[in-house]
């Protein structure tokens, strides 16, 4: 109660000194930071996932061959969220006497519950986002339909007994991407018209899907509540299912995210640990006259708990503001990138970061507060008794304890959680070995050198325990910045490949052998590269090593359903430039021998597939076996036509093959393919340029949140780096002002201070280059599954940085110190 | 004062300190014993590096002896861990440094109520008040240390030692950063202190005209106790 007062009285008077702004400058500073990226990751992510969920139409599909049973309807009403329905069958659409089979999408009123269709009242004419669906007796149809048909807005199509008006051009459904197989070109119509059409019946293969979509939370409940009691019947899909780039790019950055959170987080951690320690370095002569004076152990610690946590709320309420005005700000330059209807980012990210940092100097000035207990009395008289250094267990554990809980609320990610504590842990160690054993070869160093570096190298070595500690804080906030630039080089890097223009923006399927020459041809016509053609063959497997896929037991849902279904089979004599082998070997150019199987990683795990495993197919009355001789990984960024099973030249001949193609055209050549579609009716053609967008969408909102988050990283980076060296301001200012007194210019006193931070910088980089390039690998590799490099460039960087920034924070930091009129230091010091 | 009943309140029983040192075991107090009366006032003297602040560290507590005891005010201080010291300096010890050692973020008044408060008086602000103007600082309470000279420094020092009227006052050199002017006016202060509240002086000085002045001299060199001029009185 006694220490409650006093700590409260004095802390008025310690606030007023100005002794405690570096602490609460960090923990400020930490709530800011946290703040804002904990901000941009929740609005940006969500926005990522909002749009990959476009994909789907909505948060969640239920599919099924019947039509989905109403009760799941009910329950999803019960969540809260909203629901459509769709059907989709395919069926042969008639103008007059032309028809095309064509994909008939029938949709219910909210379709779709994510993203937008497109329309335009013509062919090729302006297009709309649109909010409704087509009115009951109309239809929207493609304008490949169209072309094919011979049709045009305003034009009475048959469908089945129903005759409907088209009264707009699709041009763009969110779910287009979904059912690659039936690529046939689509007829959106209202699920009203469905009953007269006469198109359900018997041995129709219509598919039936409830979209589901709302609350995040919500969406999550249902799904959980629904996992166990759903009919084998109904499969549940998910965003992730849906587009594998789509995902990819949306999960991908979600990663990032997540990882430049934790990030900011370790960041603030060492920010916060730096200045705690200086806290109570400058605490510990009070509390020995305290002491001397008849003050208690415990009296001591309270008070300096109390004003700690007074510290605290104050360090938080002051970040709190900031952040929230950053927040704010932010949302204000990226409205128009986050879409409309999120929900307000509002106090959470505040919160959440609040408490974070009140845990983080709990966890990291706890130690030294605790230590500053023991400070010894005698200390009033000898100057140079410290308190016996905080047992490293504790540190060690209780900071760690407290960036483990926060890591798990932030990253739902075991792995990341793992690899980035065990490396952030062995660097520490790392850097600490390190630097002391730097520290010591650098105090040998110093007799070579002129006066100022070896006045700025003694101070590096007489500092022994906190030089270390130095290079290990500037050493972690150098490697985790350039952990962070490597990944996200890497990250930008693999999705400027997808967002290359020249990426390929139709298939063309479906063309007979015959036909191949013609098709060539009329690229030639058109100026445009003739583009590879593919074979296909479609065929059922029956048999693996022997034993039907019927019976077989597969290590998971999807390897049953990949090899139960029709399989696409192609065969080449080289291996594609979007696919590498991981295990096994490709087949020479010139090979002859018996059918060999390349097949996709994924699939084989699904499947349970190893090399020389043998898979029978049946074929147009044939069967065909072949070995498993490679396992490949399939770029699907590439947009290339990629097969989970490529066989042998040989293996296929004389089999009722077609062929495929992928080719960029360009928008003014694109009348081409109508005359295409024309000429080669059997031709499908799909335009991918709308998945293309729709990517790109993700992408972009991705790197953008990449580069904002990275930006405030940064700025936590930097802020350590200054905590670091204002840890040692107070015996810099002494110092210099004592060397000043001796008769050095200020010049000399300002280079050794620069040489010190120089060799500390050059230290802290060499090892956190060491540290980042390891970390980047495993990251890379691990966690975002992307190729990783090591460069040599990373060293120059690291060490040039760590030079860099430890020197131009150095320069501030110090330049008041070295400023100082000597007389006021010297005076102010025999207090 | 030959009617005061007397007392004593501090013993010291064969005091001896050794520190480990990169040449091995140092002896820095070497058996040193002696009692000290309540009100009386004591220097010690010797060489510099003698162990003259060493013996004033184990007198109060600060530290503890590697064999011997200090019987300080009835409490022997090596029974007591560094908070029961800690209670026994609160309530019969003030402390007056060389350098000062005051509080830096706190003013000149605010640095006299610490030990006031550390004890549980009741109204420190009036008492430091009172105190402080003693010692002819009125004016400047409220000047930080920053602020001041060191002689006033000094008397900050000396009214925060004297704020809780304590049985014994440790003096370590309180003169030594001072001008031989200010030095003597501190001293003033210090005797009539020591003889208004009756407070016992022990005082670490290298000025032999200060050791004079003082009831009884202890000299000390190399760690050993060489005279004492009370022995026996
Ligand atoms: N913790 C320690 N470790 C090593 N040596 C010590 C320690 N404490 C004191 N000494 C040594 O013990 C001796 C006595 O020190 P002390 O400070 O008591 O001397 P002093 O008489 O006060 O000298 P001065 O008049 O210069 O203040 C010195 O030689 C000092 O170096
Ligand atoms: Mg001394």
């Amino acid at each position: 109660m006694k220490a409650l007062l006093f700590a409260l009285r004095s802390f008025g008077r310690e606030l007023r000194s100005g002794e405690v702004l570096v602490l609460l400058a960090a923990v400020g500073l930490a709530v800011a930071a946290l703040t804002a990226v904990g901000f941009l990751t929740d609005r940006i992510g969500k926005a990522v996932a909002r749009q990959a969920n476009e994909v789907l139409a909505a948060d969640l599909r239920l599919r099924s061959q019947e039509p989905v049973p109403a009760e799941w309807r009910e329950m999803a009403a019960d969540f809260n969220l909203e629901t459509a329905d769709t059907l989709s069958f395919p069926s042969v659409v008639f103008n007059g006497d032309d028809s095309a089979l064509s994909s008939i999408k029938v949709v219910s009123d909210k379709y779709p519950l994510r993203g937008a269709m497109r329309v335009s009242d013509e062919l090729f004419g302006e297009q709309r986002e649109v909010d409704t669906v087509p009115a009951s007796g109309e239809v929207w149809a493609d304008g490949a339909l169209l072309a094919r048909v011979g049709a045009d807005v305003g034009d009475i199509l048959d469908i089945g007994e129903l005759q409907l008006r088209v009264s707009a051009v699709l041009t763009y459904r969110p779910d287009q991407s979904i059912g690659f197989a039936s690529l046939a070109p689509t007829v959106v119509m209202n699920i009203a018209d469905i009953d007269r059409s006469g198109l359900i019946g018997v041995g129709s293969r219509v598919r039936y899907a409830l979209l589901i979509a709302g609350d995040e939370q919500n969406v999550a409940s249902f799904n959980e509540a629904i996992q166990d009691k759903l009919p084998d019947e109904i499969r549940v899909r998910s965003q992730e299912e849906s587009s594998e780039r789509a995902y990819n790019a949306a999960d991908r950055a979600q990663r990032f995210l997540s990882l430049t959170a934790v990030i900011s987080l370790l960041l603030s951690a060492v920010a916060v640990a730096m200045s705690a320690r200086r806290f109570a370095h400058r605490r510990m002569d009070a509390v020995a006259l305290m002491k001397s004076l008849g003050a208690t152990q415990g009296f001591v610690i309270q008070v300096s708990l109390v004003q700690l946590l007074l510290l605290g709320i104050l360090g938080v309420a002051a970040g709190s503001i900031v952040g929230y005005a950053a927040e704010g700000i932010i949302s204000r330059i990226l409205a128009d990138l986050l879409a409309g209807d999120l929900p307000e980012a509002g106090l959470r990210p505040v919160i959440l970061a609040s408490g974070s940092a009140l845990v983080l100097m709990l966890g990291f000035a706890l130690p030294s507060m605790i230590q500053l207990r023991n400070t010894p009395p005698l200390r009033v008289l000898r100057h140079d008794e410290m308190p016996p250094a905080p047992s490293r267990l504790l540190v060690g554990g209780l900071s760690l304890l407290a960036v483990a809980a926060l890591l798990y609320r932030s990253v739902g990610d075991p792995r990341m959680l793992v690899i980035l504590i065990g490396g952030i842990v062995v660097i520490a160690g790392g850097l600490y070995l390190v630097g002391r054993g730097l520290v010591a070869i650098i105090g040998r160093a110093r007799s070579g050198v002129g006066v100022a570096w070896r006045y700025g190298l003694a101070n590096v070595a007489r500092r022994g325990r906190d030089s270390a500690v130095q290079v290990v804080a500037f050493g972690l906030g150098i490697t985790v910045l350039l952990l962070l630039t490597l990944v996200r080089t890497d990250l930008l890097e693999g999705w400027r490949q997808t967002m290359d223009e020249d990426a390929p923006n139709h298939f063309l399927i479906n063309i007979q052998p015959h036909e191949v020459e013609s098709v060539g041809e009329m690229f030639v016509t058109n100026d445009l590269e003739v583009p590879t053609f593919t074979p296909l063959v479609r065929a059922r497997m029956t048999s693996i090593n022997g034993e039907s896929v019927k019976d077989r037991k597969y290590p998971n849902e999807d390897g049953r359903w990949l090899a139960n279904r029709e399989a696409n089979l192609s065969w080449s004599a080289e291996l594609s430039s979007s696919n590498e082998i991981v295990e096994g070997q490709w087949w020479s150019a010139e090979y002859k021998g018996p059918a060999l199987v390349s097949i996709e990683e994924e699939a084989a795990m699904n499947a349970g597939l190893t090399l020389g495993d043998k898979l029978e197919f049946f074929v147009a009355g044939r069967s065909v076996e072949a070995e498993i001789s490679s396992i490949r990984k399939i770029n699907w960024d590439s947009f290339q036509p990629n097969f989970f099973l490529v066989l042998s030249p040989g293996a296929l001949d004389d089999l009722p093959t077609t062929y495929i193609s992928s080719m960029r055209i360009a928008d003014d050549k694109q009348p081409m393919l109508i005359d295409l579609m024309r000429k080669h009716p059997a031709v499908s053609v799909i335009d991918l340029g709308a998945i293309l967008q729709q990517v790109r969408g993700i992408i972009e909102k991705a790197t953008l949140a990449v580069q904002a988050v990275f930006v405030f990283t940064l700025a936590a980076g930097i802020a350590v780096l200054f905590a670091a060296v204002q840890s040692t301001i107070d015996e810099r200012r002494f110092e210099s002002a004592m060397l000043r007194a001796l008769g050095a210019r200020k010049l000399t006193v300002f280079s050794g201070v620069m040489a010190e931070f120089a060799a500390l910088g050059a230290a802290a980089g060499f090892l956190a280059s060491a540290g980042a390039s390891i970390l980047a690998w495993l990251v890379a590799t691990e966690l975002f599954e992307l190729p990783y490099e090591f460069s040599l460039l990373i060293w120059v960087a690291g060490i040039g940085a760590g030079i860099f920034v430890v020197c131009v924070s150095g320069f501030f930091a110090a330049r008041g110190a070295v400023n100082a009129a000597p007389v006021d230091v010297l005076r102010g010091v025999t207090t | 004062m030959p009617d005061q009943p007397v007392t004593n309140v501090l013993e010291a029983l064969e005091l001896s300190k050794e520190v480990s040192s990169p040449e091995g075991s140092l002896t820095i107090l070497n058996d040193v014993s002696f009692t000290i009366r309540k009100g009386e006032s004591v220097a010690v003297v010797g060489p510099s590096g003698a162990g003259k602040s060493t013996l004033l560290a184990l007198l109060a507590g600060l530290d503890l002896p590697t064999r011997g005891h200090v019987v300080l005010n009835g409490a022997n201080l090596s029974d007591l861990d560094e908070d029961g010291r800690a209670r026994v300096r609160a309530d019969s010890v003030g402390f007056v440094f060389q350098s000062f050692h005051l509080v830096p973020s706190l003013n000149a008044l605010e640095n006299v109520m610490l030990p006031l408060e550390l004890a549980g008086q009741g109204d420190a602000r009036k008492a430091a008040r009172k105190i402080i103007d003693k010692v002819g600082l009125a004016d400047r309470w409220s000047h930080y240390p920053a602020q001041l000279s060191g002689g006033e420094k000094q008397r900050v020092a000396i009214a925060r030692a004297f704020a809780t009227e304590p049985a014994v006052l440790f003096a370590d050199e309180p003169t030594g950063n001072l001008d031989s002017r200010t030095g003597e006016t501190i001293m003033a202060l210090m005797f009539e202190l020591n003889r208004s509240s009756s407070t016992t002086l022990v005082l670490v000085t290298h000025d032999n005209n200060l050791a004079e002045r003082c009831d009884r001299i202890l000299a000390l060199d190399t760690g050993r106790l060489v005279r004492d001029t009370g022995a026996g009185a």
